[in-house]
């Protein structure tokens, strides 16, 4: 007989979850670069993933432009700086309000349905017949939709900023009655290309986020349908709490490390 | 031939549920070899671990040299290849027809010709009986149909170790008896190590040529077939008789004091069933080259066998001698291909 099994204890769960997301990311890094690439499925992935974010996407972004421009608007003409509304609105839309939007929509629409996908594929024991065949869930399914989440993450940011700008300019000039001279100066004067770069690099990092969680959770559901549905839940929540912890660092490494150009 | 597999020392549990521990045994290639046990005692789990699904917690699975339970991931995947698992619902992938199905290892594991994949298919559909559903999709066949499927989608890559998970949940029993007779005859086809996990007692009885019984987190036993079938152990006997007296109980061990009554009641030792003969393949195959093997492994055993056993040994292949040199000889000119013999029967 070998000594009794000692009680893990309850403060190493959360530990060993967080070890395991992140081995999870780190086989999917590895196993991205392993042939035979999966095209068709990271083709289809990519095309679901899209299909179900671009329109709420861009829905959402019209009304959050408006509401930066109107609520940054508001405060500059108090403080007698009308004329930079155009360079702050913009940057707060580039450089935060479009990768998270971004990101909470992938993570809430398209994660959701990869980790419900692969949540019930687990159940049905197909991931396992899939490893019986010698072939890797993670290379076969988790690579092609992490990097379907990416690329998608990075395309729709672009059409984000660029409709969340186009609002914001909408509403600062016609609502408030800005002048589009003052707008586009003032973004001008105060934006520079890094901006576009870091918000870029966000989208991106947060798409790898969104599809690792929304994996992880997938691959590990706990006991039958019911753990199906609560790993979706759980995987969005998890994911939303990531984001913003990681925006938070990214932010502030950024600021750290980019000069501002107006100073 | 298939591949021998060697167990040494196995040992899993789930947090503190010892599922069994110490499980040793060997299953001889080729040959067809049966694990029962009342359901719970961790029969899938012991099946998962022989193919490294799940890890166990001491204890080696080698296969080829390759040691599934704790080997190098690489070398695990790579020996996959030479397996077909046989899911208990079949784990067929529900987005796809059966056909795809049936084809994807081909698909993933060889550069075959559409053309090609699609003649083996059919070839598979049609042994396990399902040539015109292969437009299906999972959910849309019944259970029966669903496993069957899944035997043909582990029987394409020509696996040389067979893995079948309760073959019989979910069948009738003349489903059942085709069944056994069909794995028999894959055995002949393929000559691919198989073991089978069920608690059906007559595929246990005509099926295989060794048995083994997990029961209370152990392996009771494991050996030539007539060994568990004639076994005076309780446990065993109780089982192959599906009786309700004896130390099997509800909740896989019955209290001292149920046993106690059991005793005084004089249930506790009535006879064994009389030994059924094992199925042969079906007219036409060949037999089973396996069963050659098998006969001189088991002569050489004999001495250390229990004297019950030895008896029926000797009575199967006493009585077949005469009839075992034709057999010896088609054994030696290897069996015609299989789908031209499969059309007659």
């Amino acid at each position: 007989m070998s000594a009794p099994p000692r009680t893990p204890s309850p403060l190493l769960g959360p530990l060993r979850q967080t070890g395991r997301l992140f081995t999870l990311a780190a086989e999917v890094c590895r196993a991205a670069f392993r042939r035979p690439f999966q095209f068709r499925e990271f083709i289809e992935q990519f095309w679901f993933v899209a299909s179900v974010t671009i329109l709420p996407a861009a829905l959402v972004s019209i009304p959050f432009g408006a509401v930066i421009a109107l609520q940054v608007g508001s405060l500059t003409q108090q403080l007698g700086a009308q004329s930079f509304t155009g360079g702050a609105s913009v940057l707060a839309v580039i450089q935060q309000a479009s990768p998270l939007i971004v990101a909470l929509l992938i993570s809430g629409a398209g994660g959701s349905a990869i980790c419900a996908d692969l949540g019930s594929r687990k159940i049905r024991e197909e991931l396992d017949a899939l490893e019986v065949m010698g072939i890797s869930p993670v290379q076969r399914l988790v690579v092609p939709r992490v990097l379907a989440t990416m690329l998608v993450a990075v395309l729709l940011n672009g059409l984000v900023s660029v409709v969340g700008t186009l609002g914001g300019y909408f509403f600062n000039v016609i609502m408030q009655d800005g002048t589009p001279g003052a707008y586009l100066s003032s973004f001008s004067a105060l934006a520079q290309l890094p901006d576009l770069w870091i918000s870029e690099l966000k989208a991106l990092i947060f798409g790898f986020i969104a599809g690792v969680v929304a994996a992880y959770r997938g691959l590990n559901p706990r006991g039958g349908p019911k753990g199906v549905g609560d790993a979706v839940n759980q995987s969005v929540v998890i994911t939303f709490l990531l984001l913003f912890f990681v925006n938070t660092v990214m932010t502030g490494l950024y600021l750290q490390i980019v000069p501002p150009k107006g100073g | 031939m298939g591949i021998e597999v060697v167990v040494e020392g196995l040992t899993k549990s789930f947090g503190k549920q010892e599922i069994w521990q110490d499980v040793s045994l060997t299953l001889p290639a080729g040959e067809v070899s049966v694990m029962l046990g009342p359901s719970g005692t961790g029969k899938t789990v012991f099946l998962k671990s022989l193919i490294g699904l799940l890890k166990p917690d001491r204890g080696r699975v080698l296969i080829d040299g390759v040691d599934m339970a704790g080997g190098a991931e690489r070398d695990i995947y790579e020996t996959r290849k030479l397996f077909g698992l046989m899911f208990q619902d079949g784990a067929l992938f529900g987005s796809m027809t059966l056909f795809d199905n049936v084809a994807f290892p081909l698909r993933e594991h060889t550069r075959k010709k559409e053309s090609e994949i699609r003649r083996i298919v059919m070839e598979r559909m049609e042994v396990v009986g399902l040539l015109g559903a292969e437009g299906k999709l999972p959910g849309e066949i019944s259970g029966g149909m669903r496993k069957r499927a899944g035997l043909a989608r582990a029987l394409v890559l020509d696996p040389q170790i067979i893995l079948i998970d309760e073959p019989d949940s979910g069948l009738d029993p003349v489903r059942t008896a085709l069944l056994s007779q069909l794995l028999i005859d894959l055995n002949a086809e393929f000559d691919a190590t198989m073991l089978i996990v069920t608690h059906n007692l007559d595929i246990a009885s005509t099926v295989p040529d060794n048995m083994g019984m997990l029961y209370l987190r152990r392996l009771v036993t494991f050996g030539p077939r007539e060994v568990l079938l004639t076994s005076e152990e309780p446990v065993v006997a109780q089982f192959l008789n599906g009786r309700r007296e004896g130390p099997i109980g509800m909740t896989e061990e019955k209290d001292s004091a149920t046993l106690a009554r059991e005793a005084a009641d004089g249930f506790a030792s009535a006879p064994l069933p009389p030994l059924a003969p094992q199925l042969e393949p079906s007219p036409g195959l060949g037999p089973r080259r396996a069963a050659e093997r098998r006969r001189r492994r088991v002569l050489t055993l004999l001495d250390q066998l229990p004297p019950a056993a030895r008896a029926e040994i000797r009575k199967a292949y006493g009585a077949t001698a005469p009839g075992r040199s034709d057999a010896e000889q088609a054994t030696l000119t290897p069996p015609p291909p299989l789908p031209t013999r499969r059309s007659g029967t």
